[in-house]
C-alpha cells in the first residue's frame, strides 16, 4: 500500500493513515481495531444466533495469532440485542457511536436487519449480514455474504425439477408468515410459472411463526401430493416449526422417496436438536454443508470444535458466511490501509476469499458474493450427504429477475455509478424499488 | 424415467431366463453388479441397484433390504462390499456370498451412502423380488409397493403369485396391485374396466389418485368409467375430511387443554396471574431430556419406559419450584394483581435464561420412545400415535385432578380456602399451606403437561412462551375457576381452529378464533361457565 493511494482517500482515511503510518512500528495494547458483534444471546433467535457471535471471537482470534491487521490487534466487542428487532437499532448506535467499531458482523432475521439498515447508513459503517434473505434490497453499507434468492431457492427447484431430483411436477411451498418466506414464494411462484407449471400445481401455505400442531397441513400436503404426479415441497419455515413439522411428517409415513421437503432454512444446528430417523432423505439447499470433503473445511470443523471445546457442535451456512465475510473484510482493510469505511467499501469489491468448500468466492459490485449452490439429503447422523451442486460459482442477485418491479433493477456500487437500485429501462438510479 | 425403464427391460429378462442358471456364475454376477456400490457417482450406484435386483440372486432382497437401511459397506482395502455380521459387533460378512469377512476397524468401513432415486430403485425391485417370500408382512408390504410403482412389468408375477396366495388379505392387495399395474400397462379396454372396478371400492387417496391418473391418460369407456368412480369416492372421501378435521380438533384441544389445566388451578382457582406457567411446562420438558439422556448412557433397554419414569420426576421438580416460588415471591403479593403479573413475569425470564446457561440455547433432542412413533390407519384417517397417548394422557391427568378435587380432603381444603378464607382457618385450615401446596400442585400439572408436549413440540428455552397466550385464552374462555369450562373451552377452541384452518389457512384461522374469543367475552365476561353463588364473589 503505498503513501500516495492513502492520501487520495478522504480527510478521515488521511488522519488515520497518518496516525498509522506514525505509529505503527509499535504495537500497544490500547491501539485495537473493533469489530462488533450484533447477534441475539438471549430471546427467540438466541438458538441460531449465538453459534455466529462464537464463530466471530474465534476468527477474531485466529486473525490475532496471525498478527492482526495493520499491525494492530482486533478487538470483538460483543452486544445483545436480545431478540428484540428495535434494540438491534439501539445496539448498533451504540457500537458505531460509542464503541467506534471499524465493521459489524450481525443480524440473522431480515426484519432485524431492516431495523438496523438506516443506523448503518445514517453513521455510515458497515455491516456483513451472514444469512440466507428474500433479496430486493442493496445498500451502500451492507454486505451480504448469505444466500440471495437466485443462490438457493431456484437452483433448488431445478434440482427438483431435474431427472435426478425427481421430475417434480407439483410443488407445495409451505412457509412461515413473514417477509422472507412471501417474498421467495412469490419470486418461486413466478419463476415455476415461467417453467410451465400449472396455477393448479402449485399449494401456497402460510403459517405462524412457532406453529406446532401441523397435522392438518400435513394431511393436505399429503392429499395434495396423491394426484398422480410426483409432489415436492419448498419449505420456508423458519426456526423452531420446523421439528414438529417434520416429526408430523414423519409419524404420518410421509418418506422422502414419496414427496421429498426442500428446506432452506434446515442446516445441521437445527437437526441438532431432533430424531433424524424419520427425515432421512428430505433435502436442504445452502452454499454450505459440514459434510463438505474439502482440507480447508476440515480444518475449519477441527478448529471450530477445539474452540468451542465440545466435539459434538457442528458447523453450518451461516457460519461459513461469516468466515468468508470476515476474511474478505480483512482482506480490505489490509488493501485499503485504513478501516475507513468509504475506503473498505471500495476496496472490499473485487475481493476474493476462500470459501469452505475449496474454492474462492468473491465480491461483487453488488455487495453480494458468488457461492457455489448444494443440495445435501439428512442423513442419520444429522449430517448432510452432498447429492448435486452447481457447476461452477452463482453470483448473488440483488434484485431477482422473476418479479414485476425488480427484474430491471441492478446494482453497482463502483463508482461512478454506485447505485443500489439503477433502472436499466429508464437509465435512472431510484427506480421501482422496495 | 427413460432411465429407469431402459434397465427394467434386462431385468425383465432375467426374471425369465437366470432361474436355470447355476449357483457360482450368479454369485459372479452378483459380485460384478455390488462392485458398482463401491462407486462415488449416484448415477453409478443406481445402475448397481438395478443390477443387483436383475440377478435374481437369493441374496438381492436381503442386500437391497440393507442397503435400503444403511448397512451395507465399502470395506478398504479391496472395496469389498459388507455387512455388519448380526453375531458379533465389528464383524462383517461379505455381501455377495454372506460369508465372515473377518472383522474390519471403524474407519476402514465406509457406509454406502444412497439418494431418493436409489431408495425409490430399491423399493421398486424389492416389492418384485419378495412377492414369493414365506414371510406374510413381505408379501404385503410387496403388493403395496407395487400398488404405488404400478409397475406394468410385474404382471406376470403378481398374477402367478395370486394364483398361488393363501391369506385372504394379502390376496386382496396383490389383486388391488394387478388392478393399478394394469391401469399402468396398454391393456385391453375391458380388462382395464374390470380394474377399475377393483379399485374403486377401494375408496381412498391412493385409490383416487390412481383414477384422476387414469381419468387424465386414457379416453373413451376406460376415462367414464373412472370418472363415475371418482364421483362416488368424493363423498365419502368429504365424510371423512370432517372426521379428520373433528380428530385433529380434539386432539390440538387436547394439548390446549394439558397445557392450561395447570393454570386453572393456579390462575382460575387461586386467582394467581402466573405468567411462569410456561416456563413450568418447559422444565417438565427438561426433566424429561435429562431422563432420557441418562437412560441413553446408562441403561439403554429402559429407553422405551423414559417417559414414564420422566412423569413422576417432572411433576415433582415443577411442584417444588412452584411452592418455592408461592413461598418467596407470591404470598407477599396475594390481591395486587398487577405486581404479581410483573413479578412471575419475571420468574419466567430468569428461569428461561437459568435453564439457557446450563443447557445452552439450543434445542434438545427428546425422542419419541418406540410405542408411540408411527400411525394408526382407521378408515382414511391417519391418526398418529404420539397424538393419541397424549389425548389418553391428558383425559387421565383431568379425570383425576377432577377427584382429587371432589374427592379428597386436600381438595375439599382447597376448594374451602378459595371461598372463604377467614372461615377456612376459624375451621382449622392451615390456609398457608393450602396455598403452597396447591400452587405446587398447579404447577406440578404444568410439568406433566411438559413431558407429553416434549413429543410434540421443540425442547427448548423458549418453549414455555408459545403455551402462555393459548393457555391464558382456555381458562378465560372456560370460565376462570372452573375445571369444565376449561375442558369445554380447550376442545371448543380446538374443533373451531381445525375447521377454520383448511378454509382460512393457519394464520387467519388464528386470528380469527382471537377475534371470536373477544366478541365472547364481551357478551359474557366470565367465560363459558362462570362460577355462581357466593363463593363467586370472593
Amino acid at each position: 500500500m503505498s503513501k500516495l493511494n492513502l492520501l487520495r482517500k478522504g480527510i478521515g482515511a488521511a488522519v488515520v493513515g497518518a496516525a498509522l503510518l506514525s505509529t505503527s512500528a509499535v504495537v500497544s495494547a490500547e491501539e485495537t481495531i473493533k469489530v462488533g458483534v450484533l447477534h441475539s444471546l438471549s430471546g427467540t433467535m438466541a438458538i441460531s444466533e449465538t453459534t455466529l457471535k462464537d464463530v466471530m471471537l474465534m476468527l477474531v482470534e485466529q486473525q490475532n495469532a496471525k498478527g492482526g491487521l495493520l499491525g494492530k490487534k482486533l478487538e470483538a466487542v460483543v452486544v445483545d440485542p436480545a431478540s428484540d428487532w428495535p434494540l438491534f437499532a439501539e445496539k448498533a448506535r451504540e457500537l458505531i457511536e460509542k464503541e467506534k467499531v471499524a465493521a459489524v458482523f450481525g443480524a440473522w432475521t431480515s426484519v432485524s436487519r431492516k431495523s438496523v439498515l438506516p443506523v448503518f447508513e445514517e453513521l455510515n459503517s458497515l455491516l456483513f449480514y451472514p444469512v440466507q434473505y428474500e433479496g430486493e434490497e442493496s445498500s451502500k453499507n451492507v454486505f451480504y455474504t448469505g444466500a440471495a434468492p437466485n443462490q438457493q431457492a431456484i437452483p433448488a427447484v431445478d434440482y427438483l425439477m431435474s431427472e435426478e431430483g425427481g421430475e417434480v411436477k407439483r410443488w407445495v411451498l409451505a412457509g412461515t408468515d413473514y417477509v422472507y418466506p412471501r417474498t421467495t414464494n412469490k419470486i418461486l411462484e413466478s419463476y415455476l410459472k415461467s417453467k410451465g407449471v400449472a396455477d393448479e400445481d402449485i399449494m401456497i401455505n402460510y403459517t405462524p411463526f412457532g406453529h406446532s400442531d401441523w397435522q392438518t397441513i400435513v394431511s393436505d400436503i399429503k392429499k395434495f401430493g396423491s394426484a398422480g404426479k410426483k409432489t415436492a415441497v419448498v419449505s420456508t419455515i423458519n426456526g423452531d416449526a420446523n421439528v414438529p413439522f417434520y416429526k408430523e411428517l414423519g409419524n404420518q409415513g410421509i418418506a422422502a422417496e414419496d414427496i421429498p421437503v426442500v428446506a432452506f432454512s434446515v442446516g445441521e444446528e437445527e437437526l441438532a436438536g431432533l430424531d433424524t430417523k424419520p427425515l432421512v432423505g428430505h433435502l436442504a439447499a445452502w452454499n454450505y454443508f459440514q459434510s463438505v470433503e474439502a482440507p480447508i473445511n476440515e480444518s475449519f470443523v477441527e478448529e471450530w470444535k477445539a474452540f468451542i471445546g465440545d466435539d459434538k457442535r457442528v458447523t453450518n451456512d451461516p457460519m461459513e458466511a461469516h468466515f468468508i465475510g470476515f476474511n474478505m473484510w480483512a482482506a480490505a482493510v489490509e488493501k485499503a490501509g485504513t478501516t475507513d469505511p468509504d475506503a473498505v467499501g471500495d476496496a472490499i469489491i473485487g475481493v476474493t476469499a476462500p470459501n469452505l468448500s475449496g474454492g474462492y468466492s468473491a465480491m461483487m459490485p453488488n455487495h453480494h458474493i458468488t457461492k457455489p449452490v448444494l443440495i445435501g439429503e439428512i442423513q442419520e447422523d444429522g449430517q448432510f450427504e452432498i447429492v448435486w451442486e452447481t457447476p461452477g460459482m452463482v453470483v448473488g442477485d440483488a434484485w431477482s429477475d422473476y418479479l414485476a418491479g425488480s427484474a430491471d433493477l441492478i446494482s453497482d456500487w463502483r463508482k461512478p455509478m454506485a447505485c443500489g437500485n439503477f433502472n436499466t429501462k429508464t437509465g435512472k438510479c431510484g427506480g421501482s424499488g422496495s | 424415467m427413460y432411465c429407469l425403464r431402459s434397465l427394467l427391460i434386462p431385468l425383465l429378462c432375467a426374471l425369465i431366463f437366470t432361474s436355470n442358471l447355476s449357483q457360482p456364475a450368479q454369485a459372479a454376477d452378483l459380485e460384478t453388479a455390488l462392485s458398482g456400490l463401491a462407486e462415488k457417482s449416484f448415477k453409478t450406484r443406481l445402475k448397481a441397484v438395478d443390477d443387483i435386483a436383475a440377478t435374481q440372486d437369493e441374496r438381492a432382497s436381503e442386500i437391497l433390504d440393507a442397503l435400503g437401511r444403511g448397512d451395507l459397506f465399502v470395506a478398504n482395502p479391496g472395496k469389498h462390499i459388507v455387512m455388519p455380521d448380526p453375531a458379533a459387533s465389528g464383524a462383517y460378512l461379505f455381501a455377495a456370498t454372506g460369508e465372515s469377512a473377518g472383522s474390519y476397524a471403524k474407519a476402514a468401513v465406509k457406509k454406502v451412502k444412497i439418494n431418493n432415486r436409489m431408495r425409490s430403485a430399491i423399493r421398486k425391485a424389492l416389492g418384485t423380488l419378495t412377492l414369493g417370500s414365506p414371510d406374510r408382512n413381505r408379501r404385503l408390504t410387496a403388493a403395496r409397493s407395487i400398488f404405488n410403482t404400478r409397475d406394468a412389468s410385474a404382471l406376470t408375477l403378481l398374477s402367478d403369485a395370486i394364483a398361488r396366495e393363501t391369506d385372504s388379505t394379502v390376496k386382496r392387495e396383490m389383486e388391488r396391485a394387478r388392478a393399478a399395474a394394469l391401469l399402468g400397462s396398454d391393456a385391453e379396454e375391458s380388462e382395464k374396466l374390470a380394474a377399475i372396478d377393483v379399485i374403486a371400492p377401494m375408496a381412498n387417496q391412493d385409490a383416487l389418485a390412481l383414477l384422476t391418473q387414469v381419468m387424465s391418460n386414457d379416453s373413451g369407456a376406460v376415462a367414464q368409467r373412472a370418472e363415475r368412480a371418482i364421483a362416488e369416492m368424493q363423498s365419502s372421501l368429504a365424510l371423512w375430511a370432517t372426521a379428520q378435521n373433528v380428530v385433529y380438533g380434539i386432539s390440538l384441544g387436547s394439548v390446549l387443554l394439558l397445557a392450561a389445566i395447570g393454570l386453572a388451578i393456579t390462575f382460575g382457582v387461586m386467582g394467581v396471574i402466573n405468567m411462569a406457567h410456561g416456563e413450568m411446562v418447559m422444565i417438565g420438558a427438561y426433566v424429561t431430556f435429562v431422563v432420557q439422556d441418562v437412560i441413553r448412557t446408562s441403561m439403554p433397554d429402559l429407553f422405551d419406559w423414559s417417559l414414564l419414569i420422566a412423569l413422576p420426576l417432572a411433576f415433582g421438580v415443577t411442584a417444588l419450584i412452584g411452592i418455592a416460588m408461592e413461598r418467596g415471591i407470591i404470598r407477599f403479593l396475594y390481591g395486587r394483581p398487577l405486581e404479581t403479573l410483573l413479578a412471575t413475569w419475571g420468574v419466567s425470564l430468569i428461569l428461561q435464561q437459568a435453564v439457557r446457561s446450563i443447557f445452552g440455547p439450543n434445542n434438545r433432542l427428546v425422542g419419541n420412545p418406540s410405542w408411540m412413533s408411527g400411525s394408526l390407519e382407521l378408515g382414511q384417517l391417519t391418526l398418529t400415535y404420539n397424538r393419541i397417548c397424549i389425548i389418553a394422557f391428558t383425559l387421565v391427568v383431568f379425570a383425576a385432578l377432577f377427584v382429587a378435587m371432589r374427592k379428597t380432603s386436600f381438595g375439599l381444603q382447597m376448594r374451602a380456602v378459595v371461598q372463604n378464607r377467614q372461615m377456612s382457618a376459624a375451621m382449622g385450615i392451615r390456609t398457608k399451606w393450602v396455598d403452597a401446596l396447591t400452587f405446587g400442585l398447579g404447577s406440578g400439572i404444568a410439568g406433566l403437561a411438559g413431558v407429553a408436549i416434549s413429543q410434540i413440540d421443540n425442547v427448548g428455552p423458549n418453549l414455555g412462551q408459545s403455551y402462555i397466550i393459548d393457555s391464558f385464552m382456555v381458562v378465560v374462555f372456560g370460565g376462570v375457576g372452573n375445571l369444565w369450562g376449561t375442558l369445554v373451552g380447550a376442545m371448543t377452541l380446538g374443533v373451531a381452529n381445525k375447521f377454520l384452518e383448511p378454509y382460512s389457512g393457519a394464520v387467519l384461522a388464528k386470528i380469527l378464533v382471537l377475534v371470536f374469543i373477544i366478541l365472547f367475552i364481551q357478551k359474557r365476561p366470565k367465560g363459558l361457565f362462570a362460577l355462581k353463588g357466593r363463593g363467586a364473589e370472593a
